[in-house]
């Protein structure tokens, strides 16, 4: 069994598309597709890297990683997050929050193999 | 008529010499080295045109007549100046701080610079001055006639009118144009002066050589003489102590309160150490001009015929001798005493009655009050050349009415007894601070009244008041008879006037006084007079035109700036010809100078300034008339500003608003294209990463095959479902919207509307439930528009109903002539906040994921706002209920 991914995501298609991708490649990967719980799911999860999608309905994606950077022994977590806006200001957020790495949608999916391969074995 | 002839071309010559000196006099000191012509000298000899020719001639007719007595008129002047002295002092240092002008001008500035109180004075002065400057013009016209063979030195005689009127003439001549030369602000003749000061030389001498003459060349000498007095009646004259008293005091009255007194006392005065030299200089003048009358008298009443007139003594007795030069000098001698005395009372006088009547008139008749912008020399010039002419006409009108007949000497008293009536005003005004204006003005109206009375009025004879009023008083009442008030009889008349008028007149100023109480005004100007050697600083040594400039420097670098002020100043020093930087205060430069500072203050305030500094008159009333109208107008003028401020600040208000707004629609239009952004990439990204699977992934199944391009198809329709809103959504809210307006009816619309709705989903999935008898209405709008809607709304009912058999119920009623439909489903509605955003563009509610982008309601929204009706979202129909609303003329009538 590889090492796990928690991806939170509510768009079906993307959640498929990225499931398959790292299942593919030797990843364990769970999905989760909302924000109200996201915390707590991730805290449960305790998965090796977190993908979080930013426009979530219930908590944005920036309020759940602030969150968890508050909880202990999530400090140093890997969480790749994903976005749909491409501007300035929301990678300045996003890094703000306590993103690993920040990518903009839509993505390659090599690009996005690739960060996951880095951000976990660094 | 040879002499008469001689004496007519050496009186020319000599008045052309005055003429010449008092040019001379002026040209220096406008050059600025006039330090000569300012000597306490001149002072002192200026002071002479005391001496008139009630003195010259007259004071040894008086030595015939009535002894010694003449010599009060000597004393009176002495005791001023020996003892009270520290009086004079005051005058002088108050006269120089407060730029008086004249006993008008002091008096009316002491008691609250009242005008009324100026004009009384003024026209006082005039009635007390008019009869003095006659008897001048008679004992010129007089002492040309002693000249002429014809004359019969025991006629009465009044003298040639025309000689009277040509010498009038050349006197009001003489003192225009030297008197109003130009307009000096310092109210200083230094030509006149002059003149005057050569003309006291001119009559001192005269009357020392006839003196002489008389004693040495007649009489045997000083023993001799002293002897003949002796012998002669005046020796043996009584002196009577009331008579004394009062001529004493009413000389030294005459001498601080005669307007001619004041102009050469005080207002031509400038250096109070003057008068430390004139305080022992002119009273021993005096002493050496009364030194020979009484030898004259003596010697002329025993040379000449009896009944002579002793008031030509000096002149008939050189000429009974056959010394026709002496006595040729001794008529230059008169005639400088009479002409310098008809000079200084027409400028003292005509400074008066222009400053105070004249001008207020000319101000306020021919302009508009305050609108004084131009230059108002000239004007204040023409009205004193005017005033000259008209006092010394006066002066003239009374010699030809009142015929000259009257002795010189009681004219003269007469006149004292007048302006005397100004002492107790003007002494109570410099040391006593409770005097009012109301005490000064019933004072001086008391004391005239009463002086007119008892001594102007009887003076004329029969003529003005009848004899039988002097004997029995007006009306019979014994206690008013002019010359012996209260019955108290057997007082000498002029001991009587002046007793009574000046003691009534002091008493009413003081009561009056007491009773009221001084304005504030008053108050201040009381304090600075009585205090005045506590406010202004030691005038000694004071170098006036150098301070002036100085102060003028000061001023003007403060309106100009430094370098400019400097630069017209050098500018100026240089075109005078002045060593230095500071040029002259001359009135040439003044005026430039106020021309220059105009242009940044204003005409009024400009020569308001440069006159404060200068020193002329104070400011006027005029004056600062002109600087509140100036102010006016720049006060309206930044009221204008101030207005167009209120304005602009509005305008910024308004810009700052229209900002606000830009910013606002800017952040609005941001934040949708962010959204756009998010919804278009995220289609997108589906697209993406499914097309890299099958083109990446080798070994993929079928199934999955068929299943990723389905996913990539279902999303390329939802881009292509959303740039379709999109663009609709454009169009709508721009306006370019453009109506189909067709006739049809609701109940096919909707039969329209649900299978569009509907198309492609089990038939199961949503039921509609209608109720078709009340959809028979025929409608008239854009049907396309409205089907749109209504497929919007039973689609969104299609996707978001969560009930387990989705229901949704189309009603249709009519209300108040509009047509409304509702669209309620059976699901679990909308939550009320939801409810407040669910027409905004991009929202979606609820946790559901759905292909919509969250425009549809908003399109439906904008549709319904284009058809002039609307769209609502009902609450409290349990699930999710939209309302519908058509306006009135969206409908046809019923089926």
């Amino acid at each position: 069994m590889g090492k796990s991914v928690l991806l939170i995501e509510d768009e079906p298609n993307i959640i498929e598309a990225i499931s398959f991708i790292l299942s593919r490649d030797g990843w364990s990967v769970a999905t989760h597709s909302n924000g109200h719980d996201a915390v707590g799911v991730v805290m449960a999860a305790q998965p090796d890297i977190v993908i979080l999608d930013v426009m979530l309905p219930g908590k944005t994606g920036y309020d759940i990683l602030r969150e968890l950077r508050e909880e202990k022994g999530m400090v140093d977590l890997p969480v790749l997050m994903l976005t749909a806006k491409g501007q300035v200001k929301d990678r300045e957020m996003a890094e703000r929050a306590g993103a690993s790495r920040f990518m903009t949608k839509p993505f390659s999916n090599a690009e996005v193999l690739e960060a996951v391969r880095e951000l976990v074995n660094a | 008529m040879g002499t008469l002839n001689i004496l007519v071309s050496v009186c020319l010559i000599y008045v052309a010499f005055l003429f010449l000196v008092a040019f001379a006099a002026e040209r220096a000191a406008m050059r600025g080295n006039g330090g000569w012509l300012r000597s306490p000298l001149v002072y002192t000899l200026s002071l002479s045109i005391y001496c008139t020719a009630w003195t010259f001639y007259g004071a040894v007719g008086y030595a015939a007549r009535s002894g010694l007595e003449y010599l009060t008129i000597y004393i009176g002047p002495t005791l001023v100046m020996l003892g009270w002295w520290w009086i004079l002092r005051k005058l002088v240092r108050i006269g120089r701080t407060q730029r008086v002008t004249s006993i008008a001008d002091m008096i009316s500035s002491r008691y609250g610079k009242s005008n009324l109180l100026a004009v009384g004075v003024t026209i006082l002065a005039v009635i007390g001055t008019t009869p003095y400057i006659a008897l001048q013009l008679q004992s010129v016209t007089v002492s040309f006639e002693v000249f002429s063979d014809a004359y019969d030195a025991t006629m009465p005689s009044g003298g040639q009118e025309s000689n009277a009127l040509l010498v009038a003439a050349g006197l009001a001549l003489f003192t225009i144009v030297f008197g109003t030369r130009n307009l000096d602000v310092n109210e200083r003749h230094h030509g006149v002066v002059m003149a005057i000061a050569v003309e006291a030389v001119v009559k001192l001498f005269a009357l020392l050589a006839v003196g002489v003459f008389v004693v040495w060349g007649i009489g045997g000498g000083v023993s001799d003489i002293l002897q003949r007095i002796d012998t002669s009646k005046i020796g043996t004259w009584q002196i009577e102590g009331d008579r004394w008293a009062t001529l004493i005091f009413l000389s030294a009255a005459a001498f601080l309160c005669l307007p001619r007194m004041f102009q050469v006392m005080v207002v031509e005065n400038d250096n109070e150490d003057h008068l430390r030299t004139a305080s022992w200089a002119f009273p021993a003048y005096l002493m050496v001009m009364s030194l020979f009358v009484v030898p004259i008298a003596v010697v002329g009443l025993d040379l000449l015929p009896a009944g002579s007139n002793p008031d030509f003594f000096v002149l008939t007795v050189p000429l009974a001798t056959g010394n026709d030069t002496l006595a040729m000098l001794s008529f230059l001698g008169g005639f400088s005493s009479a002409t310098s005395m008809v000079i200084v009372a027409a400028l003292a006088l005509s400074t008066m009655v222009s400053n105070h009547i004249v001008m207020p008139i000319w101000l306020n008749t021919s302009l508009g009050g305050a609108t004084v912008s131009g230059d108002v020399r000239n004007v204040v010039l023409l009205s004193r050349r005017i005033s000259i002419a008209a006092v010394v006409t006066l002066g003239y009108l009374y010699y030809r009415i009142s015929g000259g007949g009257t002795a010189l000497a009681s004219i003269g008293l007469i006149s004292f007894a007048g302006v005397a009536q100004f002492l107790p005003v003007l002494i109570g005004g410099i040391f006593w601070r409770g005097a009012t204006r109301p005490g000064a003005f019933s004072g001086l109206t008391v004391g005239f009244v009463i002086w007119a009375y008892t001594l102007l009025l009887p003076s004329f004879g029969g003529g003005l008041i009848s004899d039988s009023l002097v004997a029995n008083g007006p009306f019979g009442i014994g206690w008013l008879r002019p010359q012996a008030f209260f019955g108290i009889t057997g007082m000498d008349p002029l001991v009587h006037a002046v007793f009574w008028s000046i003691l009534l007149n002091a008493m009413t100023f003081f009561a009056v006084s007491l009773i009221g109480f001084p304005s504030p005004v008053e108050r201040l100007q009381g304090a600075q007079f009585v205090n005045v050697f506590d406010h202004s600083t030691t005038l000694q040594g004071w170098s006036g035109d150098m301070v002036q400039s100085e102060d003028l420097m000061i001023m003007a670098q403060r309106i100009l700036g430094a370098r400019e002020a400097q630069a017209l100043f050098e500018r100026e020093a240089k075109r005078q010809g002045v060593t230095g930087v500071l040029p002259e205060p001359s009135p040439e430069f003044l005026q430039v100078l106020e021309r220059e500072l105009s242009g940044s203050v204003g005409v009024a305030t400009a020569h308001a300034m440069v006159e404060q500094i200068v020193g002329g008159t104070s400011v006027s009333v005029e004056d600062l008339m002109a600087v509140a109208d100036e102010t006016a107008q720049i006060m309206e003028h930044s009221s204008q500003l101030e207005a167009k401020s209120q304005e602009l600040s509005r305008t910024a208000r308004q810009l700052r608003q229209a900002n606000e707004k830009l910013t606002q629609i800017s952040e609005q239009k941001d934040a949708f294209l962010s959204q756009v952004s998010h919804e278009l990439r995220t289609p997108m990204t589906s697209i993406r990463a499914f097309s890299e699977i099958l083109r990446d992934t080798e070994k993929l199944s079928a199934a999955e095959q068929t299943k990723y391009s389905t996913i990539i198809h279902d999303e390329a329709l939802r881009l292509t479902r959303l740039l379709d809103d999109l663009l609709d959504l454009s169009v709508l809210e721009n306006g370019q919207v453009s109506l189909n307006v067709q006739t049809g009816k609701l109940e096919a619309l909707l039969d329209h509307a649900v299978a569009t709705a509907l198309t492609g989903s089990g038939s199961d999935s949503l039921r509609v439930l209608r109720q078709r008898g009340e959809e028979r209405i025929a409608l008239r709008t854009d049907l396309d528009r409205l089907s749109q809607v209504f497929i919007n709304l039973i689609g969104n009912a299609q996707k978001y109903c969560d009930a387990e058999h989705p229901e949704l119920r189309i009603d249709v009623e009519m209300s108040d002539g509009r047509v409304v439909v509702d669209f309620i489903d059976n699901g679990s509605g909308i939550s009320k906040e939801d409810q407040a955003v669910v027409f905004e563009k991009f929202a979606r509610v609820g946790v559901q994921r759905a292909s919509g982008a969250g425009l549809g309601l908003a399109i439906c929204r904008e549709i319904m706002t284009r058809l002039g009706g609307s769209v609502s979202y009902l609450p409290g129909q349990g699930g999710a209920a939209f309302r519908v609303s058509l306006p009135d003329d969206g409908k046809m009538v019923p089926q």
